[in-house]
């Protein structure tokens, strides 16, 4: 691998390779959970255990998962932690617990979770994973919490649950809807395009063979003509 | 160097017209519906459609400024778009609505696409529906000054009579409720060559057909069906934007008719009063496809072209 610098791995999950945002993954908990400020960070935190203790372990038994049936291998590691996690907040945060509801139980089919693991935890070393969990999970929180400023503020008048008075009267109660979510992931995705000039890599370091499409997939077409532009 | 000694591609006749001309024209047959809303509803239209304007011309300035693209504020669309959008809301709106309406229609649905001739869909009319959908305010439309009369007709009990229909002292959007004003601009337009008559006529024709036979081959509220609501300000000046509509006469017609249809399903059926503006919408977002299938086919390229 070329990311042998570790604070690169750490920090490209922040802005250039940010999982929302740019990678476009996890978008299902990114437009539920964003309506309030103090859900999202839950949700963003919560995704970032697992995600760390899900790439250090796969990063420890990469050598040993056979190939053919590396993600049931991958969903059942995640799982557990998933149910870790879980009962940890319920015990500790009954409030975020009753926020998040089943969206806590579908961090196992987070597709960044599984996507790094997938991606970078399988041919990389603990620390380098362990890095770039945390990389990854800090790109997840920050995302989400931008995104559930704009909607909370704006939306409903409100930064985590304190009102702002001002605001009070010029609420746009859509954007705390979903097709308002939809509305406010477009534009932070645009403006992130913008900040990074459109310079977000194209991942081609995920393995073609595990995916179902791969035979219609015309991945390695791309690929080419990206590299002829660039030339 | 000498002018006759240039090479240029084809093709050589300019037609004369510019954005800028065709968009005066457009502002000029919109002015009989801006007078005559604002004798309808009041100063308070003036004021919406002041905004409206302001705003629109504003942002986009601003966001050509802030991107460090080409000035395009002097081709007038920003000023069809601020004067359109003002149109289609009622007069009682917050005026902080009306700048984020002009912000949304302006930034998101235009500048941020790639700026006039590359936005999807109609500013004015996404501006439109995302108020309506954002705010709720303008299902509740306004009176008018000196009428009893409540929300769009569409919603009222009793729908009134068609001269009034005709001349627009009705509650509803600034510039929707009076017909005669939109046709008389509609006819400039037609007259000026800016429009085609296949998008107004078929859309309009569509929902009086689907209408008369709906409502009982009752020829008088057929019309009334017809021209209330947003259904003229709609097929004359949202539909046929040159953007956002099909090139070929087919292509118009098909635009035209899908237009009818939606706006007769989501009124009979729909939750929402009026159709309108979500038709436009969707027929927008199918255009490509329309362009697509109607696409004139080259001379003696064989069967198999597209």
């Amino acid at each position: 691998m070329k990311n042998n610098n570790s604070l690169s791995v750490l920090t490209n999950g922040i802005l250039k390779e940010n999982p929302v945002l740019v990678l476009v993954l996890g978008t299902c908990p990114t437009l539920a959970t964003t309506t309030t400020v103090s859900g999202a960070i839950g949700m963003g935190l919560a995704a970032l255990v697992v995600l760390l203790c899900s790439n250090i372990f796969i990063s420890l038994l990469r050598k040993i998962i056979p190939e053919t049936m590396r993600i049931p291998c991958y969903i059942v590691i995640i799982a557990g932690f998933v149910t870790v996690v879980k009962m940890l907040v319920q015990a500790f945060f009954p409030g975020l617990y009753e926020v998040l509801g089943v969206y806590l139980d579908l961090i196992t089919v987070n597709c960044i979770i599984l996507g790094r693991a997938e991606m970078f935890a399988n041919k990389n070393t603990v620390v380098v994973s362990a890095l770039d969990g945390i990389g990854m999970g800090l790109g997840f929180t920050l995302a989400l919490g931008a995104m559930a400023t704009v909607r909370e503020v704006f939306g409903a008048a409100s930064f985590a649950g304190i009102a702002i008075p001002l605001l009070e009267e010029y609420k746009i109660e859509f954007l705390t809807k979903a097709p308002g979510g939809l509305l406010v992931y477009g534009l932070l995705i645009a403006l992130v395009y913008a900040l990074t000039k459109g310079c977000a890599p194209v991942k081609k370091s995920f393995s073609c063979s595990g995916c179902a499409n791969a035979s219609t997939c015309r991945m390695g077409e791309c690929a080419n003509r990206e590299k002829e532009g660039n030339n | 160097m000498n002018n006759l000694t240039k090479v240029m591609a084809a093709p050589h006749i300019h037609s004369g017209r510019y954005t800028a001309g065709i968009m005066r024209d457009v502002l000029i047959s919109l002015l009989p519906a801006t007078v005559a809303g604002v004798i309808i509803f009041g100063m308070r239209a003036l004021l919406v459609i002041a905004v409206c304007l302001v705003c629109s011309i504003g942002f986009e300035a601003v966001f050509n400024l802030i991107t460090k693209k080409s000035q395009t504020v002097s081709d007038l669309s920003a000023a069809v778009t601020g004067l359109l959008l003002a149109l289609n809301l009622p007069a009682n709106i917050p005026v902080w609505q009306c700048v984020v309406g002009s912000l949304f229609a302006i930034v998101v649905v235009k500048c941020l696409f790639g700026g006039i001739g590359n936005n999807l869909v109609n500013p004015a009319i996404t501006a439109r529906v995302f108020m309506l959908v954002a705010f709720g305010s303008l299902t509740t439309a306004a009176f008018p000054v000196d009428a009893v009369a409540g929300a769009t007709p569409l919603a009222a009990e009793q729908m009134p009579s068609l001269m009034t229909l005709f001349l627009g002292n009705y509650g509803g959007s600034i510039g929707e409720t009076c017909t005669a004003a939109l046709f008389l601009g509609g006819i400039y337009l037609l007259a000026r060559r800016v429009i085609t008559w296949h998008i107004p006529t078929v859309f309009i024709g569509t929902v009086f057909v689907f209408s008369y036979i709906t409502e009982g081959f009752d020829l008088v509220s057929a019309l009334g069906f017809t021209m209330a609501g947003g259904l003229f300000i709609g097929a004359i000046f949202m539909a046929t934007d040159y953007v956002t509509s099909p090139f070929t006469a087919w292509g118009k017609v098909i635009f035209g008719i899908g237009a009818g249809f939606l706006t007769c399903m989501i009124r009979y059926f729909g939750i929402y009063p009026e159709g309108v503006s979500f038709a436009i919408l969707f027929m927008n977002i199918l255009n490509p496809y329309i362009n697509r299938l109607t696409r004139h086919k080259i001379f003696a390229s064989g069967g198999t072209s597209l």
